[in-house]
């Protein structure tokens, strides 16, 4: 039985060009980047490559490009870094605005921030989940510093309008923060344009390795480090690099080829075409150039999540449900509820991801399998089938 | 996650279904919680003779009730009122992720509501 990965939105299979880049730095040029030996040397001068190709594609300089081993460790910074550095400059600088459909790893970020003096505004987001502009500009006051909005959203695939929202910030001169792991490299993310300061990106949902990203720092930007030690990464993040994710993750974003983006869309629409066939299913989040162009996500009346997805597990297909029993907390997905589904319509949720490598077979086998597994566990319902 | 045997379980629930005509039935859960079982008995002589579940959750609910079906069928009520959450968890295997124990609980109580539900006819 062929396996089919369609959960590209929690990690990418890693390129082979992408692990070949990266075996010299394990097997030969293995040292440390801050020696000054030869092997030291090779070691600085790859990352120094690196942080130029991905600066490049994202039309910036390269000492705007901070490594970090990942979106949490990005975001973390982004967000602990400017708060305290602003309100150690200003004491009336307290304020962080962010959405309801943030990533955990900001939502629990800006919930610490909050036990340590700052205050958040949590926006809330339509029934597509896009951020209502009018709601973000009458919550911004003198005491904004940061507003943090995910690009394109990891359950529901919303990809927000960050143009004319970093246009709001820069009127208000507000630091803008956006966590691009999902948009980065699939969709347009135009930095200069989109008045961004910062910029949190990873590498192992590209095609890259676990591990290791980035943040953008836009040059002049107010910021202190989080993690402390030998200074690495001009000051903001110490911590001897880790060279061949580095390497990798350059290696990731060249091997990019944008023409992958239409074949993903077309994929992603004939999915949701044919899965909206299946009686009582909706779509979560927008259709058309508003939504990721890998990211479906649909709720399944009378059923829960976690069967689904286990099922199509057994039948050799990987996907993901945010309902709460797939979850520690057993509760159902904060993104869900913020469009305004009810619990029910949260718990029989479903995410399909697609990749580079997603074949038109394995959309066809999905749509098919899924519908036979709709209808067996709706007959063991007791909601009624 | 789940061990093989809670896999297989939730994969060919051979219990699965409802019984015209039962004696008694016990529901339940609800839907917010994201569990519902529904269990359907037929009892003859206080034995039950036959015994379907209809379950909305997850894999280990659905596992959990098919174990517990599976458990009481040919037994007495009194017997079957003594099946505890363990014993349904040992019929999957003796495995049970943490988070995942409620559902074995949810199991043992759709069954004592049926019995109840039958004595009190």
């Amino acid at each position: 039985m062929g396996k089919i990965y369609l959960d590209n939105g929690a990690s990418t299979k890693t390129d082979n060009k992408v692990v070949q880049a990266m075996i010299p730095y394990f097997k030969e040029m293995y040292g440390n980047a801050s020696s000054i030996h030869k092997l030291g040397k090779d070691a600085k001068l790859a990352i120094e490559k690196s942080r130029k190709t991905i600066a490049k594609s994202l039309n910036v300089i390269p000492e705007e490009i901070v490594f970090t081993s990942g979106g949490t460790e990005s975001n973390n910074l982004a967000l602990k870094g400017t708060a305290f550095a602003a309100a150690s400059m200003n004491k009336e600088k307290n304020h962080i605005i962010t959405t309801k459909i943030e990533h955990d790893c900001v939502l629990e970020s800006a919930k610490w921030l909050e036990t340590q003096g700052f205050k958040v505004t949590y926006l809330d987001v339509d029934k597509e989940g896009f951020v209502l502009l009018e709601k973000l500009k009458s919550a911004i006051t003198p005491k904004t510093l940061l507003v943090s909005i995910i690009h394109g959203n990891n359950e529901i695939g919303t990809i927000q309008d960050l143009e004319s929202i970093g246009k709001a910030c820069k009127k208000n001169n507000v630091l803008f923060h956006t966590d691009a792991c999902q948009s980065f490299t699939k969709a347009n993310l135009d930095v200069k344009k989109f008045n961004l300061d910062l910029v949190t990106l990873n590498a192992h949902k590209i095609h890259g390795p676990k591990g290791v990203g980035a943040l953008y720092v836009k040059k002049g930007t107010i910021i202190m480090p989080w993690q402390h030690g030998g200074g690495h990464e001009f000051g903001l993040r110490s911590g001897t690099e880790n060279v061949p994710g580095i390497v990798g993750f350059a290696k990731a974003v060249k091997i990019v080829d944008s023409n992958n983006i239409k074949e993903m869309e077309r994929l992603r629409d004939k999915l949701i075409e044919g899965v909206l066939k299946i009686p009582e299913s909706r779509l979560n989040g927008p259709i058309g150039k508003k939504r990721l162009c890998n990211n479906a996500n649909f709720s399944f009346k009378k059923i829960e999540g976690e069967s689904i997805t286990g099922y199509l597990d057994i039948m050799g297909i990987a996907s993901s449900t945010a309902s709460a029993c797939s979850s520690m907390s057993l509760e159902p997905s904060h993104v869900l509820m913020a469009i305004g589904l009810s619990r029910e319509e949260a718990h029989g949720s479903l995410r399909i991801t697609l990749s580079r490598y997603t074949k038109e077979e394995d959309i066809d086998k999905l749509i098919k399998k899924l519908s036979k597994v709709v209808n067996k566990l709706r007959r063991i319902s007791p909601l009624g089938g | 996650m789940y061990s093989k045997k809670i896999i297989d379980m939730f994969k060919n629930p051979k219990f699965a279904g409802e019984i015209k005509n039962p004696d008694a039935i016990g529901e339940v859960g609800n839907v917010k919680c994201g569990d519902i079982m529904k269990i359907y008995l037929k009892i003859d002589s206080g034995i039950i003779k036959d015994i379907k579940f209809k379950t909305y959750g997850c894999m280990a609910a659905i596992a959990a009730s098919e174990a517990m079906c599976k458990l009481v069928k040919e037994k007495t009520l009194e017997e079957a009122s003594k099946i505890t959450s363990k014993d349904i968890v040992k019929e999957l295997g003796g495995e049970m992720p943490l988070v995942k124990v409620h559902c074995s609980v949810l199991g043992m109580e759709a069954l004592q509501k049926a019995i109840e539900n039958y004595n009190k006819k």
